[in-house]
């Protein structure tokens, strides 16, 4: 399995410093809301802190408004979106790959078993299909279908503690996001093998993708190298730059 | 001697101002949204977008979206409880509308204090419904699973989002002439305000 070849962790301050200033830049830039210039000017870390308690309090509404029981709408075959875009925080022809045999899952964290699971493990385990639709923060949307194991069944085979707050995903493509528990344990997250009944193209994440319909799209993590189950909150990718860690739909 | 008229209750004229805020904030951090996955083939300028990138602009829109559905739910409530729509905003036979619109145009429309003419009535109930479906079309697209029922009543995923950018540019074409309308009768603003109006006039007409 391919490692990191730097800590993300290290420059993660610095670019959430930028993204900051870019963020209060465009605060600034509203000049006719003079009210917010008030203390926008005055006490930037100010409406900085007040802005990430607003989104910390968006998040726990989503967390109530979750059920785990409601289902993403599925759709006919006829209405799958093709071609199905890509899209990543990097262009198309900057795709890893790996040597889809010598691939493990890193299974770490709060598990009975963290021994690695390779692809031919993961055929052995019940699978599930499903048509549904992906949606970005950026607000367009596609209908794909999406066959793999649910991540609940795994979780289950690795003993994991399912009262833990977090799910980990680290990708071998340097990204990385986190869902809570109950996303974990819902029936239409899965971890994909197939997209459209054929083995998952590098574009969509060869060898193994998180189908998560009840998120976003940068909450669905391509390239899939380790899962960890942890109560520490892990963040993500673009969860450390500002995105809302809940990213639920 | 200065005598009070009718003006608009402490409830109202707090949750206007609130409102009107958090509705600016979200017209301009939903522009910097929109602007990273256009529906249309034009983009908002820098300069009237909020939030500097998508990830502010997603911040700054849902901080100002509980400004705006508090300060709203409890304007609706007051509004429905205390008379306020029913006495005030109802809107008036269509031959009242025309009226009205005829002597605005020949800027002879009376403007009394503490009273709406018909086109006020229209534009406010107008804009009261087209509030309330900006909101609800913004909550199914932000919640196509969970709200998936509100979502189904907009005709889906990609027809609500296309109503939400309609229903703003609604909300946008009426603060225009709200604002305009506002400037012509700046009394309006100071009753808005301080809840009463500078002079004790019988009444007032747009100049």
């Amino acid at each position: 399995m391919n490692r990191m070849k730097f800590d993300p962790t290290a420059l993660s301050p610095e670019l959430r410093r930028v993204e900051r200033r870019l963020m209060l830049k465009g605060a600034l830039s509203l000049g006719g809301l003079s009210m917010l210039s008030g203390c926008a000017l005055d006490d930037e870390p100010g409406v900085e802190r007040a802005l990430a308690r607003m989104m910390n309090f968006t998040d726990r509404i989503q967390a109530m408004l979750f059920s785990r029981h409601r289902l993403a709408r599925e759709f006919d075959a006829a209405q799958i979106t093709r071609p199905f875009p890509f899209n990543a925080y990097y262009a198309e022809d900057d795709v890893r790959t790996v040597d889809p045999a010598g691939w493990r899952l890193e299974v770490a964290g709060l598990v009975a078993d963290r021994r690695p699971w390779s692809l031919a493990a993961f055929r052995t385990l019940p699978q599930k299909r499903q048509i549904t639709r992906h949606i970005c923060v950026e607000g367009w949307s596609a209908i794909g279908c999406w066959s793999g194991v649910p991540l609940s069944i795994f979780l289950q085979h690795i003993g994991a503690d399912m009262n833990a707050k977090y799910v980990n995903f680290r990708c071998f493509d340097d990204y990385s996001t986190s869902i809570d528990m109950a996303t974990a344990l819902h029936p239409q997250t899965i971890m994909t093998l197939d997209f459209d009944d054929a083995t998952l193209p590098p574009a969509y994440g060869a060898p193994m993708k998180v189908r998560i319909p009840t998120k976003l799209g940068y909450k669905n993590p391509k390239y899939l190298a380790a899962i960890e189950v942890t109560n520490r909150f892990p963040g993500g990718y673009w969860e450390d730059q500002g995105y809302d860690w809940f990213g639920g739909s | 001697m200065l005598r009070l008229r009718r003006t608009p209750s402490p409830i109202i004229r707090i949750t206007h101002w609130i409102g009107a805020l958090s509705m600016l904030v979200m017209i301009g951090s939903g522009w910097q949204i929109y602007n990273a996955s256009p529906i249309l083939p034009f983009t908002f300028p820098a300069w009237a977008t909020l939030g500097g990138w998508l990830g502010g602009g997603i911040a700054w829109h849902f901080a100002a979206m509980w400004t705006l559905i508090g300060s709203g739910a409890i304007y609706l409530i007051y509004g429905f409880v205390s008379g306020h729509f029913r006495r005030d905003l109802r809107p008036q036979e269509p031959q009242a509308v025309w009226r009205d619109v005829r002597l605005a145009l020949r800027f002879r429309l009376a403007h009394t204090p503490g009273r709406y003419n018909a086109v006020q009535r229209l534009l406010y109930t107008a804009v009261l419904i087209v509030a309330v479906l900006t909101v609800t079309s913004g909550l199914s697209i932000w919640k196509p699973v969970q709200l998936g029922w509100l979502t189904w009543l907009f005709g889906g995923y990609d027809i609500a989002r296309r109503m939400h950018f309609a229903m703003m540019t609604l909300i946008v074409a009426f603060l225009i002439v709200h604002i305009a309308l506002t400037l012509i009768v700046p009394s309006t603003l100071f009753g808005m305000v301080f809840g009463r109006r500078p002079i004790a006039s019988e009444s007032e007409t747009a100049r």
